[in-house]
């Protein structure tokens, strides 16, 4: 609380509310959030696209862009210049009002997740109680602008392709949700700020209580980056999109603006999702130990978010496109399962947490990675079994 | 019993080997800074065609005597001709007007190989971009001609054959000629060096 380094930005949002009269003030500490919000994460994004294409090109052996500026490290701004020059085309019979609306329900609900997201020591814009479930609530509201965007443009690929899109992130987001669940159901709380409070503190005296370092935590994060892939359309699932095949699906009938809109709005998803999974599971703002608390708490969180950043590059720059099939059936028959028998890994470790007898924390590991080991051997097992390499056979063509 | 994600950390560590690796490792890169570098040419490569001509002159020792075969089989009808004529109306076996319109034209090299005279090459320019897409991609017969030496210069080996087979079929012609009047002088002896 003392440290003023951490508490810099705290400090300087009271000085400047307090400059105003009192009956301004709310307003004023609320505007003032929103645009510290947007601004910091609107660059983040401009970097992250910078980042993104360095990396990918180095992950392929490439040097990526390097023609503007230094570097080129401008390539975000040429990039946004061309986004924004280009002709903005409105099909003749699209729905115009929707067409219109569907790239700002993209983004506007992103952005107001970010309110509930605690980004360091006292540095959240709402300390909402229901924090996890407003998140999710939000976060929903991007199906409704995809399924806007193919519906409006009136074409049957923008329309297919929403569709497709539509069941991949309804399918993901029932993991994302039973994944995060362990959390709330061990913290007893749904305020993003109550649950990175729970993991203040430190095991022995210098590592932290971060959910992760327990079995079930840890498999409840793998599951919740798998399924936070799924829900922001990121490679291995990018179908929605799927450049080099369906060109664009939903986004066919988009151009200039409205198409930088969206996507805005994929990134800013992918920060808050990814923003979320560190509050849940790495400690949000927390230091991972106990000797390291003296860097500012904002400065864990952007570290955190940009490792998570920097390991979505390298998936995408790692992993093929996977089939809608394929797609389905990982959801179903492989991460719902996981999810509910990690939720009876949580609830064994969190009833446990009474025993006192000798070695119980290791019984208490054991039983809580067999609980999510077991299932996860022989799923493994049963599904890799049946897959068919080999040449397809088709029904009806020849 | 392979363990579930084991192939998918094998492909994260050899992309992170790439990313790695392309830092302290130049060779690995794949590609070559276009503008500043460039690959070397390939003795292959072909895109569109032009006109050889021996010697110094580029009008007077074009190959080309307007016969218009390249022009009918041409697909894309990209080639246009007019056969030169004098003061009487008597056929020059020279054309007045050589146009390609490259923008038209697809490459294919049918031109080159129905020519009987060898006049017609491929040539490897693919920097055409130009401010004009009509009038700027229209090349005329100034365009097109180009000496026999850079027809050596993009396919060696293809025009050191060429030059064989046209000497010997001029010494053949030759030969034959001899009992009556000296040969006339088109088609001059193909010759890699300008004449000058």
């Amino acid at each position: 609380m003392a440290n003023p380094l951490d508490q810099l930005f705290v400090l300087l949002k009271q000085w400047l509310v307090a400059l105003l009269p009192v009956g301004l003030q709310p307003l004023l500490s609320m505007v003032l959030s929103a645009a510290a919000i947007i601004a910091v994460f609107a660059s983040l994004f401009a970097v992250t696209t910078l980042l993104e294409r360095k990396g990918l090109g180095r992950l392929q052996n490439r040097l990526g862009p390097n023609r503007t500026g230094p570097f080129g490290i401008l390539q975000p701004l040429a990039d946004g210049l061309k986004m924004l020059t280009k002709e903005d085309i409105v099909p003749e019979a699209a729905d115009q009002v929707v067409h219109f609306l569907a790239p700002l329900v993209m983004v506007v609900p992103v952005l107001t997740a970010y309110a509930v997201l605690p980004m360091g020591r006292n540095m959240v814009a709402v300390d909402f109680d229901g924090g996890v479930l407003f998140f999710f609530a939000v976060g929903a509201s991007t199906e409704l602008s995809v399924f806007m965007a193919g519906w409006a443009s009136r074409n049957k690929y923008s329309l297919l392709g929403a569709m497709r899109a539509i069941a991949q992130m309804i399918s993901y987001e029932v993991p994302l949700v039973l994944a995060s669940v362990t959390v709330v159901m061990t913290v007893g709380s749904l305020s993003l700020v109550r649950i990175v409070q729970s993991q203040s503190g430190y095991h022995w005296g210098w590592l932290a209580r971060w959910h992760v370092f327990t079995p079930w935590g840890l498999a409840g994060l793998l599951l919740f980056l798998i399924a936070a892939a799924a829900e922001c359309n990121r490679t291995p699932f990018d179908i929605p999109e799927g450049e080099s095949e369906i060109i664009a699906g939903h986004l066919v009938e988009y151009s200039g603006f409205k198409y930088a809109l969206f996507f805005l709005g994929e990134y800013l998803g992918m920060f808050a999702v990814s923003s979320l999974g560190i509050s849940l599971f790495l400690g949000g703002w927390e230091a991972p130990v106990s000797f390291l608390t003296w860097i500012p708490s904002y400065v864990w969180f952007f570290g955190k978010l940009l490792g998570f950043i920097s390991l979505f590059i390298w998936l995408r720059g790692t992993l093929p496109r996977l089939r809608t099939d394929q797609l389905m059936n990982f959801a179903w028959k492989f991460l719902l399962p996981m999810t509910l028998v990690n939720l009876v890994a949580a609830a064994g470790w969190h009833f446990s947490a009474g025993w006192s007898f000798p070695g119980a924390l290791a019984w208490r590991w054991l039983f809580s990675a067999a609980v999510v080991g077991v299932p996860y051997l022989a799923l493994g097992h049963a599904l890799a079994g049946r897959v068919h390499l080999g040449p397809r056979s088709y029904r009806y063509a020849t | 019993m392979s363990l579930l994600g084991v192939g998918l950390l094998k492909g994260m560590v050899e992309t992170a080997r790439n990313f790695v690796g392309s830092y302290h490792d130049p060779s690995r890169l794949t590609t070559v800074q276009y503008p500043e570098e460039r690959l070397a040419p390939k003795e292959n490569a072909r895109n569109f065609p032009f006109l050889v001509y021996d010697g110094a002159d580029s009008e007077r020792g074009l190959r080309c005597v307007a016969c218009k075969i390249c022009e009918k089989e041409c697909p894309p009808q990209c080639i246009y001709i007019v056969l030169e004529r004098d003061a009487k109306g008597k056929p020059q076996k020279h054309p007045k007007v050589f146009d390609i319109d490259i923008s038209v034209c697809m490459s294919c090299q049918i031109c080159v190989e129905v020519c009987p005279f060898d006049a017609i090459k491929m040539d490897t320019e693919f920097e055409l971009s130009r401010a004009d897409r009509f009038g700027g991609l229209l090349l005329r017969k100034p365009d097109l001609a180009k000496p026999n030496v850079h027809y050596h210069r993009l396919h060696p080996t293809e025009a050191a054959e060429v030059d064989a087979r046209l000497a010997a079929e001029q010494a053949k012609a030759a030969a034959k000629a001899k009992p009556a009047s000296p040969p006339p002088p088109k088609p001059a002896a193909p010759t890699i060096a300008p004449a000058a």
